[in-house]
């Protein structure tokens, strides 16, 4: 185990990966000399040259489909985003080709692609810049999405998603960058679809995913100070989706809140939420509760921008709500 | 490399003016042998008796859903795919059937395809604006307007990347270059020297909608913002197009970077199979003069009597191996399959992954709760 950031984590499984097969290539805004728009990239330019590690133009919907045109070629391309929020130029190829590619073709064209980048909120970057793009990916089958919020996860998720041979969005996060933690030496990859309980507790279920595991982290330590013990399930995968981890936590707590940075209409809280009225109703106690950024787009003065973000506050309260403690 | 260009005439659309095709010779017949000719004459038959077909196919409700019929462009299938190799790659749009033919997909699959059988190219998942087959270097078959230009791009960027001297072919119609994935594809193309050849099909109308409605620079002006060598051709002529396509494969083979052509040509149906030959956006006078005097098959049967190639007896033989063969296609796709309704989630991912679930319909809790694994 070495303790490092996020960031390079991140730079490891790629270089992990790329070391490992010469089809991996990894093509975006300011990932070449000037080592990534977060320093993700850094020295990657220098190790692999210019053939494997290419600065593309600020041309999210071209780039992103010469990617995918490549990976239809047998390739598999790393299409880094500045941010996912530039992304959104980019979704025709996102969901009309990479997603639906296989399918229309019966089969015969896979696309390996990793989409990365930095998905929601960082601070006081206002609405372009902070909104949580899960959903926008997760919702097209054919898609596969993962949101490390760990650098031990970001390493693993990140080769494991260069390693699928579908697309694979891996959503970082523009705050978790700097976040230092143990990470495994040697090759690490953590298989898609498979959650990771980052505590046990009992008396209620955290879930969440991405960034927010260290609010729900922080809400669960506050609420271990009234004597409640949480649960944090970090789901890491939203396609494919740990159902069973999520089942198995509700089965234990009977309570279940789900924490996302993202909207709530059509969020994955909702999805979860579904889930687990048709398959665990009997195990409630009561109605899940769901937390999310409020119903507005990122406003930029500090003291809005804190109200609408989702916060260890709304956590710790949405927790004794579905304990009927508030 | 000399482009051949056409007169720019003040016809709707910019489609330029008829020109004289003059004798044989002008568009070098001499330098086609006879097999030569008699073989594209055959392709272009078989292309037009293809979509005959298709178009007869969907009156009786065969073939659902869009259809686009490339009746009156066959000299861009078979002039402009003819000369490639066939490890050369071909991706295109919606109007693909006779691309699809050219490129090496039998009639009988790409038929099947239109009648969503299961022996189709793509499986009956893909219809008419899909077709696929890559082991024959044809990629499809793209519903959105220029979506298919950056992944044409994608494919010339592989072959790059791996050092092959393969090309890739990108149609695309006139309409596309108001697109911004136009824009952004050709300038990467040309930041990294492509080998890729972008051909509008300029047939003067997107749906609708004259180009110059849309446009006050002509199509061929386009690419030069990107520094991509620009070039017009007779899209009817299919002697020239194939000669022309035939020298261009080989410069952009040997390095040359990306190239841009605007091939002129006329679109001798609606826009779909739905949409009206003619009506309050082009005049029947027009369609009807278009189809008299600029038939890429017309053109080129008659240059091949002017010059003593061909007797009507040997055209009549051609137009029935044409018709054979897509009968026997019609036949094929009618007695295919439907797709197996057991198939209906297959393909959607290319890797299943041993743990959560990817299908959030119900399915892989179906299959969890009877045993199946949990996907």
């Amino acid at each position: 185990m070495t303790e490092m950031t996020y960031r390079d984590a991140l730079n490891a499984a790629m270089l992990q990966e790329m070391d490992r097969d010469d089809s991996v290539f990894l093509l975006g805004e300011e990932v070449a000399e000037y080592d990534g728009a977060y320093k993700v990239s850094r020295g990657m330019l220098e190790r692999y040259g210019e053939r494997r590690v290419v600065d593309a133009p600020i041309s999210e919907l071209g780039f992103a489909g010469l990617c995918v045109g490549a990976a239809m070629a047998g390739l598999r391309p790393v299409c880094e985003f500045m941010t996912f929020n530039f992304s959104f130029l980019a979704l025709d190829q996102v969901i009309n080709s990479a997603a639906k590619m296989l399918y229309m073709s019966n089969g015969q064209i896979p696309v390996p692609i990793v989409f990365r980048g930095p998905t929601g909120a960082a601070l006081q970057l206002s609405a372009q810049h902070s909104q949580a793009c899960e959903v926008y990916y997760a919702h097209a089958p054919g898609v596969k999405l993962v949101a490390p919020g760990t650098p031990a996860d970001a390493k693993g998720l990140l080769a494991a998603a260069i390693r699928d041979d579908d697309p694979v969005a891996v959503m970082e996060g523009e705050l978790l960058y700097n976040v230092r933690g143990e990470v495994p030496d040697g090759e690490h990859v953590v298989p898609l679809g498979v959650a990771d309980l980052k505590r046990s507790g009992g008396d209620v279920s955290i879930i969440t995913h991405g960034k927010m595991i260290h609010v729900a982290l922080q809400a669960a330590g506050q609420l271990a100070h009234d004597g409640i013990e949480a649960d944090v399930l970090d789901l890491r995968s939203l396609r494919p989706l740990d159902v069973d981890a999520i089942l198995a936590t509700v089965a234990r707590t009977n309570r279940a809140v789900y924490l996302e940075e993202g909207w709530p209409f059509a969020g994955v809280g909702a999805q979860v939420a579904s889930l687990i009225q048709q398959e665990a109703f009997d195990d409630l106690d009561a109605p899940v509760a769901r937390v999310t950024q409020a119903d507005v787009p990122m406003p930029y003065a500090r003291n809005l921008e804190q109200l609408a973000k989702p916060g260890a506050k709304a956590v710790v309260e949405a927790c004794r709500k579905v304990l009927y403690l508030a | 490399m000399s482009s051949a260009r056409t007169e720019k005439g003040d016809a709707p659309g910019g489609v330029a003016a008829p020109a004289a095709q003059g004798g044989p010779g002008k568009g070098g017949i001499a330098g086609f042998s006879r097999e030569e000719l008699h073989g594209l004459l055959a392709e272009m038959l078989l292309y037009r008796r293809f979509e005959e077909k298709a178009e007869e196919a969907y009156a009786i409700g065969k073939i659902g859903g869009f259809c686009h019929l490339h009746i009156g462009q066959e000299a861009l299938a078979a002039g402009a795919i003819g000369p490639l190799r066939s490890d050369d790659q071909v991706i295109t749009a919606y109007r693909e059937h006779t691309q699809a033919i050219a490129k090496g997909i039998s009639p009988r699959a790409a038929m099947a395809e239109l009648f969503g059988r299961a022996d189709g190219c793509s499986g009956g998942r893909g219809g008419s604006m899909h077709l696929f087959d890559p082991s024959v270097g044809f990629y499809g078959g793209h519903g959105i307007v220029g979506g298919q230009i950056p992944l044409g791009a994608g494919l010339a960027w592989a072959i790059r990347y791996r050092g092959g001297d393969q090309i890739c072919l990108c149609f695309m119609g006139d309409a596309a270059v108001n697109q911004g994935a136009f824009l952004e594809s050709l300038n990467m193309s040309a930041i990294w020297r492509l080998p890729i050849i972008y051909v509008v099909e300029n047939n003067g109308y997107g749906m609708g909608t004259a180009f110059p409605r849309v446009s006050v620079t002509e199509v061929e002006s386009r690419s030069g913002a990107c520094g991509i060598p620009a070039h017009t051709v007779d899209g009817q002529d299919v002697l020239e197009c194939y000669r022309f396509f035939e020298a261009l494969a080989e410069e952009v083979r040997g390095g040359d970077g990306p190239h841009f052509v605007n091939a002129v040509t006329y679109r001798f149906r609606g826009h779909s199979m739905s949409d009206p030959v003619a009506g309050t956006y082009r005049s029947r006078k027009e369609v009807e003069s278009q189809t008299k005097e600029r038939d890429p098959i017309s053109l080129l049967r008659d240059r091949m009597f002017e010059a003593g190639l061909l007797t009507p007896e040997e055209l009549q033989a051609h137009d029935n191996r044409a018709q054979e063969l897509c009968a026997d296609a019609v036949d094929f796709a009618g007695s295919s399959p439907t797709p197996d309704p057991a198939t209906l989630h297959d393909h959607v991912y290319a890797e299943i992954n041993d743990r959560g679930r990817l299908f959030l319909d119900g399915r892989d809790a179906e299959r969890a709760a009877t045993g199946g694994a949990a996907r």
